[in-house]
């Protein structure tokens, strides 16, 4: 549980950031919380020989609201989302996601950015983004560009952000109506057996959009585009449920492990889902 | 006893003797980070070691070329089995009669088998350089399963391959290590082909870990000059390593020196003799510097100390009402590569032959087959008392099952079955005599205590109104009633490696009036410093505030054969009340000579002597520890010492009822405890709220055992669960209220009627946890499933019962 030797970096800005990106390539890589990058070098899983440290980068703090645009900066930690009222009521699913993420110490630590960014397939934020439509803003060498989280993640650890890449902010639009994220796990700082992450707008008494994403169970969170549209029109009623859950059991990939066989994660994957839509209505 | 004046309450009070809930002493260091573990421990020059570990369960090694490692700069040394062999240290004998390898001889059997030990200028280069050394392996066929094992043509442990004897009989096969019978089998099998009803199953209590807070390590320091070796380690039985260290090292066990400083939780795992403390000795030995070895957490989970592994098969044999009349189990026990079982040497499958539990079985029968396989070596006593964990399992399941043979309730078929008080002491057809208890008072308080009646209505119609499709939950209600067996024990059955288990108190009264005690064991965090200075207030008269007790030096404290199976209160707890009461008749000749009266003059009063029938003139005890320093006492030695050596009689058999009431969600195989209600009878009870606190503590860790916490293999022989991420170590979270309770039946043969308390939740908590899992489904036609009940194994039962429609 020691890692191998790095060098330690902590510029003051991001250009300081690029630069060491650019001068070590894929010997560098940026740390933010640390929670998932640590333990991954401490198994020897990951060797950094040059750690950059972005917490002295004070541009990457901070969360901004202007009506329903929410934009987080890539250093803000589960528990400043968790501790920011106005959040909590412009987009309240923030907080109900981060609440379910591990204990409060490592939410005093883990950053959005980092979980964003990592691309594990265990992670909640990635599955979330999904379902919010959220905007991934990165820079690099050759200056910013936005990529949309729903075509961010390409495979377990695998993003659209390149090597010389740094993601410095999510931003998104934040829905009216029901939402719900809803979790099983086998204990506090488990990943997901399987979540769900739900927002419904009702009109009429009926479904007029509504957005699923799902996560652990692919190595990818799993945005279902079928998943909300077999609810949309519908006044979410028992049949609708089941063709979202359909659609959505189409849509993911489970893999066994020590949380369970794949008939096991497919089953509870319907339950999560089919709780958080209802949950969801509920609200909407 | 008469009642106490008001002035006798206030001095009794003031000695925070036994039954006072007092604070742990221990805990201020504790809690402000001012403990002293092992790796707090630093010496100057202090060289660390790390292990090259085998990624594979079976390999011949074919090469290891340590130059790398070597040219690497803060490298001192790389060991290998080459280098230990010509010290004959590169095996070393197991407490269970094998042998194991200190470093890997030409072959590996588990998965995190200790290949080489580097040894380098710190912990960083050291881990460094163990990437550096290159093994080359030719992998073997692996075998994790036992029953395959007895029939596999591959030899695991080629060292003894042709060796029909094993140190507990013969053996049947190349992998078979022993079988150990208890009982009458002809008289069984008997029964069995004559009872009325005969319920069959097989238990499997899967493979788990202790998992302390604080993993494994040494400290050793050879000192060339004057030819002393000091180790500090995480050692629950520091003068048993003295003795082995010795043994092994061929250095005079006077020239030893083992300490046991602060350790950060045991429960079995700090037993053992592992190899890490042999090549930190030998690291110090070859480099004259003092050598640093700590384990880190995969390390602890993977090749340290496992737990349980026991394949159980039961017929228990009973008449159409109920009344049991023969029990028969058998045991596949997977030891691993080596039999390193922690065990009292006589005893191979420790203490399985308390299998009958707390019922009245006048015939049975018990067989133990042990088994090597390629999994780590351990076989500890994970919090309870030699495999009585495994046995209170067994026979609290065969009873669930034979009531579901009976369609009796479950609670009735225990009280019809229960040892009655008036037959204590009883008998056991496995040849236990259980001390004392009173079953039938603890079980009918339980059951009143959480309205067992209106729980199992409310269970009825909770499955009523599972059927209308009302509800997706159903309710499962655990019973456990379980006799543990602890306070290893009679010198007569009882030794580890020859040392006979008993343990010892010796004590110092300073001339002010306060005292120190030194005892053969040592604390993990039972709070001995706190409890033994209670034993030692009433016993002598004195304060537990001005009591230090002490434990752990070997070269202070008198010999002792550790603390485990909840035997530091029943045997050093007895010592240090006999020791007291030398103290006392000795303060009894004082006070009298000082009093001018004959010695028969006197009696005891709590913490004085005073004249009989003259209250107004006596001495306390403080007075009476000046004048044993200052006076000239005829015929009185100076001077107010005690050591007591002792030797239990027998066994001590606490006892208790547990009640779980547990929601489980059928669809997602979560389930949610409402209530958990324990009841425990320890005996005479020392300190109120260490007892609590030891319950709760047990329960958690029975909770872990029962819902999710296990090693697990795959068929390569990798460890699935090395990491917390995977190991199910419950947080406060997972953790339900428990609702704690008492009756209090004293020992007979103990000094103060004392029994033992730590290991007690963890015995009768597992299979409680469990038989409330198995009673949430026995509705719906399920007679057993196996644990950990983690959510997968639960939604699995539900799946096979048709409940996902």
């Amino acid at each position: 549980m020691i890692p191998a030797p790095f060098d330690y970096h902590r510029p003051s800005d991001l250009k300081g950031v690029l630069a060491l990106l650019q001068e070590h390539g894929d010997e560098a890589r940026v740390i933010a919380g640390g929670h998932s990058l640590i333990p991954m070098m401490k198994l020897r899983m990951a060797e950094v020989p040059h750690l950059i440290d972005l917490q002295s980068i004070d541009s990457l703090k901070g969360i901004s609201i202007a009506g329903t645009k929410v934009t987080i900066g890539a250093l803000v930690t589960q528990h400043d989302i968790i501790d920011h009222p106005e959040l909590g009521r412009v987009a309240p699913i923030l907080k109900e996601t981060s609440l379910q993420i591990a204990d409060p110490q490592v939410r005093y630590m883990g950053t959005v950015g980092g979980n964003v960014a990592n691309g594990d397939p265990g992670n909640d934020m990635p599955g979330l983004m999904q379902c919010l439509d959220a905007t991934i803003h990165l820079i690099g060498p050759n200056g910013t560009r936005e990529v949309a989280a729903r075509d961010y993640y390409e495979a377990a650890y695998m993003t659209a952000r390149d090597d010389g890449e740094v993601l410095t902010a999510i931003s998104f639009d934040a829905p009216a109506g029901g939402y719900a994220y809803e979790k099983q796990k086998r204990k506090i700082g488990d990943y997901a057996t399987a979540a769900a992450a739900v927002t419904i707008q009702k009109a009429g008494g009926k479904v007029a959009s509504a957005s699923i994403a799902m996560t652990n169970l692919s190595d990818t969170p799993v945005w279902s585009e079928a998943a909300g549209a077999a609810l949309e029109g519908t006044t979410c009623d028992a049949a609708a449920i089941k063709a979202a859950v359909a659609a959505m059991l189409d849509d993911i990939d489970p893999t066994e492990d020590n949380r369970g066989p794949v008939a096991f994660k497919r089953h509870v994957a319907g339950i999560i889902l089919t709780r958080a839509i209802t949950r969801a209505w509920d609200r909407a | 006893m008469k009642d106490l004046t008001d002035d006798q309450k206030e001095r009794s009070a003031n000695l925070k003797g036994m039954g006072c809930s007092r604070k742990r002493v221990e805990d201020a260091r504790f809690t402000q980070g001012k403990g002293n573990y092992v790796d707090d421990i630093k010496l100057p020059g202090m060289l660390h070691g790390d292990f090259v570990r085998s990624p594979y369960a079976h390999a011949r090694i074919k090469s290891i070329d340590v130059s790398k490692a070597m040219a690497l700069d803060g490298v001192v040394a790389v060991l290998t089995a080459a280098d230990l062999a010509p010290l004959s240290l590169h095996w070393m004998p197991t407490l269970a009669g094998d042998k194991q390898m200190v470093l890997a001889d030409g072959k590996v059997l588990f998965q995190g088998q200790e290949v080489a030990f580097v040894v380098a200028k710190n912990r960083f280069i050291a881990a460094d350089a163990v990437e550096l050394v290159e093994v080359d392996y030719e992998e073997l066929p692996v075998i994790v399963d036992p029953f395959e094992a007895l029939q596999s043509d591959v030899v695991l442990r080629e060292d003894i391959a042709d060796k029909k004897e094993g140190a507990h009989g013969p053996r049947k096969h190349h992998n078979h290590i022993f079988t150990w019978e208890v009982g009458q089998e002809a008289e069984t099998n008997d029964v069995i082909s004559n009872a009325d009803v005969v319920a069959t199953e097989t238990v499997y209590y899967h493979r788990t870990h202790p998992c302390p807070l604080e993993t494994c390590g040494s400290v050793a320091s050879m000192d060339k000059v004057n030819g002393k070796l000091t180790v500090w380690g995480t050692f629950q039985a520091p003068h048993v390593v003295r003795t082995v260290a010795s043994l092994l090292s061929g250095i005079e066990e006077h020239n030893i020196r083992v300490i046991s400083p602060d350790i950060g939780g045991g429960f079995g795992n700090k037993v053992g003799v592992y190899p890490g403390y042999v090549c930190s000795i030998v690291a110090s030995i070859v480099t004259g510097v003092p050598v640093k070895w700590i384990e880190d957490r995969m390390e602890n989970l993977m090749s340290t100390s496992f737990a349980r592994d026991y394949w159980m098969t039961g017929k228990i044999a009973a008449t159409k009402e109920g009344k049991i009349t023969g029990l028969h189990c058998h045991v596949t026990a997977d030891h691993g590569a080596f039999d390193a079982c922690a065990d009292p040497t006589k005893f191979p499958a420790g203490f399985m032959n308390i299998c009958t539990g707390s019922y009245d079985i006048p015939t049975a029968y018990l067989a133990v087959d042990g088994v090597y396989t390629n999994k780590a070596p351990g076989g500890v006593a994970y919090r309870c008392s030699f495999r009585v964990t495994e046995a209170v399992y067994f026979i609290e399941r065969m009873i669930e099952v034979l009531a579901i043979e009976l369609n009796m309730d479950a609670a009735e078929l225990r009280r019809i079955n229960f040892i009655k008080k008036e037959q204590f002491p009883y008998q056991s057809a496995l040849g236990w005599e259980y001390d004392s208890g009173d079953y039938h008072t603890a079980w009918d308080k339980a059951l009143k205590a959480v309205d067992y009646e209106g729980l199992r209505k409310e269970q009825a119609d909770r499955i009523e109104a599972f059927k209308r499709g009302e509800t997706r939950s159903l309710m499962g209600i655990g019973l456990s009633f379980f006799t543990e067996i602890v306070g290893a024990g009679p010198v007569k059955n009882c030794d580890i490696l020859g040392m006979g288990m008993f343990d010892s108190c010796e004590i110092r009264i300073h001339p002010t009036g306060s005292a120190i005690a030194r005892l053969g064991t040592i604390s993990q965090g039972q709070g001995h410093a706190t409890t033994f200075a209670q034993i030692l207030a009433s016993e002598i008269g004195l304060p537990a505030d001005s009591i230090t007790i002490e434990e752990g030096d070997t070269d202070t404290a008198p010999y002792g054969l550790g603390t485990y199976g909840s035997r530091s209160t029943p045997v050093a707890g007895a010592a240090t009340a006999m020791a007291g009461r030398k103290i006392r008749a000795k303060a009894q000749m004082i006070a009298a000579y000082l009093l001018e009266v004959h010695d028969n003059d006197v009696e005891w009063d709590i913490d004085r002597f005073v004249v009989k029938g003259a209250p107004e003139r006596f001495k306390t005890m403080k007075e009476i520890a000046y004048a044993a320093y200052n006076q000239a006492i005829p015929g009185v030695e100076p001077g107010l010492e005690a050591v007591s050596y002792y030797d239990p009689p027998n066994m001590t058999y606490p006892f208790g009822a547990y009640v779980c009431v547990m929601d489980i969600d059928v669809d997602t195989g979560v389930q949610t405890i409402r209530k958990f209600y324990a009841l425990d009878d320890c005996g005479t009870r020392i300190n109120p709220m260490i007892i609590e606190g030891q319950v709760h503590g047990g329960l958690t860790e029975a909770l872990a055992v029962a819902l999710g916490q296990e090693i697990a293999y795959d068929k390569m022989g990798n460890v699935k669960t090395g990491t917390f991420m995977d190991f199910f170590l419950p947080t406060a979270w997972e953790v339900p209220n428990y609702i704690t309770d008492h009756t209090v039946t004293p020992s007979p043969h103990h000094p103060i009627g004392a029994k033992g308390v730590g290991e007690s939740p963890h015995v009768g908590g597992v299979p409680c946890f469990s038989n409330a899992v198995n009673d949430a489904f026995r509705a719906f036609g399920l007679r057993h499933t196996h644990m950990p009940h983690d959510h997968w194994r639960i939604w699995q039962t539900a799946n096979k019962l048709g409940l996902h429609g």
